[in-house]
């Protein structure tokens, strides 16, 4: 508690998230009271009306805590990512869009230029005078301005110093309110933060050690698509040719989609001390194919159709490459 | 002095024979471009695709990676594994939009000086006439803030997170 007695602030954003982040928080049940019990609720677009001067108003520092979901595509999202930095002690990269760019940075495969294309120019969409987005407008009333596109989504701390990282997509209900009970407690002094830089509400180690299938060498001849077989349900689905993702990625979600006969997709993010998360993946996919023979292998690998999709479906904003070549390309027409 | 691309290639070599092979090329004389840099590993089984990425995205133009050939691995099989990941690699990297030029896997013996010199003699001409990839400056070009947070700075975390400057806010 501060000093004169007042609940300490807490800000929600979302920058390019779908929302799930949102829900998965009000997913908490009666722990959104403690929530409401412990923070004054200062600025959470989906939830409450504010505005963005209100922030701006704000003395800097002033929001005790900020839960940052979303990855950074366009100008307003960093401008809010600068803005919600200097207003908060501490920021929150949440969920895996804040924390590695998640599906919004699949978009980094393609250059600007494609993806305006898509999105304007397909033959589904409506558009007869093919009319582009301009990000500035001569209105009447003078110009209008809408946030540029920035041609690389880019991670929250690829933007801003972020104090925290809790991964997910979204993160789990049970683990946002164990980091709430968490803060709630340091904020009365009876426990201490974990150091900053940590990642939170998740754990150490992948999700294969929190997976109940069993286990043995894995030897691959193919790989097959989940919807193409009738899988064991207490094998290991790797084993099974499945490409299953829990090797590589963090624990913390107790291994929910193996469990209900899914493989992992990886959207808990690197496990600790993984660089490249798809490299690892790749690392260990490879390993496993039981053939010496290029032919073979290369059909072996037939199997997976898109590897760029399976190795980095949530981690392309934070791998090594970040993105791919025609998404450098910055003067790209739009 | 030219002005001419000299294109920068890391190369990862096995211990028992393809760093060898570099070896007797420098005894033998044999002359190769100095545009390769080599990296010793025990087997070319110890190399991580993450070694490969990580030279492109911090400015390499290339990646020579070599190895026993098959079947003459000092581990048995490792070799076999390294060409499993290549193949992958070399996958997810065309759809990152790099030349397959630019990652190759190439096996030479501890006899092989000769044709280890004529390989990187090729690819250092073919990266050349690819030019450079640049993909660190790419990625310096977008602002770019890597959290200063991670390694370990602990305690006072109340006081800690107070200042912070408001670079390159726009609009």
């Amino acid at each position: 508690m501060s000093a004169n007695g007042a609940k300490p602030k807490f800000a929600m954003y979302w920058a390019a998230a779908c929302g799930g982040c949102e829900i998965a928080v009000l997913n908490i049940h009666e722990k959104i009271l403690d929530v409401d019990a412990n923070f004054d609720v200062v600025f959470w677009p989906v939830a409450m009306d504010a505005k963005y001067k209100d922030v701006e108003a704000m003395p800097d520092g002033s929001i005790t805590l900020t839960l940052f979901n979303g990855g950074i595509r366009n100008e307003e999202n960093e401008e809010l990512a600068h803005l919600l930095r200097r207003k908060s002690k501490i920021l929150v990269a949440f969920g895996s869009c804040a924390c590695e760019g998640c599906i919004p940075a699949l978009a980094n495969l393609s250059s600007s230029k494609e993806i305006f294309d898509t999105v304007y120019g397909t033959i589904s969409t409506d558009n007869p005078n093919g009319v582009r987005p301009q990000y500035t407008y001569p209105a009447p009333e003078g110009d209008i301005h809408i946030p540029a596109f920035y041609p690389v989504l880019r991670t929250l701390d690829q933007v801003v110093p972020v104090d925290y990282y809790m991964p997910g997509c979204p993160p789990e209900s049970h683990q946002i309110a164990a980091v709430v009970d968490l803060i709630v407690k340091a904020l009365h002094g009876e426990a201490t933060l974990p150091p900053p830089g940590s990642t939170i509400g998740a754990g150490g180690s992948t999700v294969c050690d929190e997976c109940p299938r069993a286990r043995n060498v894995k030897t691959i001849k193919k790989f097959v698509r989940i919807q193409d077989m009738r899988a064991d349900p207490s094998l290991c689905l790797l084993e099974q040719g499945i490409p299953c993702n829990g090797l590589a990625t963090r624990s913390g979600c107790g291994a929910l989609c193996p469990q209900a006969g899914a493989q992992c997709i990886g959207c808990y993010g690197p496990a600790e001390g993984v660089i490249d998360y798809g490299a690892r993946l790749m690392t260990a996919f490879a390993s496993v194919i039981d053939s010496k023979d290029p032919v073979e292998i290369e059909r072996i690998l037939d199997g997976i159709p898109d590897p760029a999709g399976q190795f980095y479906r949530f981690n392309l904003a934070k791998s090594l490459l970040r993105a791919a070549k025609p998404a450098w390309a910055v003067n790209s027409d739009q | 002095m030219t002005n001419e691309f000299e294109p920068v290639i890391i190369g990862f070599t096995c211990n028992w024979c393809s760093y060898r092979a570099a070896d007797l090329a420098g005894t033998a004389r044999v002359k190769y471009p100095p545009n390769v840099r080599l990296i010793r590993l025990m087997c070319s089984g110890r190399l991580d695709p993450t070694f490969v990425l990580k030279a492109l995205a911090s400015g390499a133009d290339g990646v020579l990676i070599t190895g026993c050939h098959p079947g003459e691995c000092h581990y048995i099989e490792q070799n076999y594994k390294a060409l499993r990941r290549y193949l992958l690699l070399r996958r997810t990297l065309a759809q990152m939009g790099v030349e397959p030029e630019r990652v190759k896997l190439v096996w030479a013996s501890a006899a092989e000086g000769v044709k280890l010199a004529e390989e990187i003699t090729r690819m250092v001409e073919e990266i050349r006439a690819l030019g450079p990839l640049q993909w660190s400056s790419h990625q310096s070009s977008v602002i770019s803030y890597q959290s200063s947070a991670v390694g370990g700075q602990s305690t006072d975390h109340w006081s800690l997170i107070t200042d912070h400057s408001p670079e390159g806010v726009t609009a």
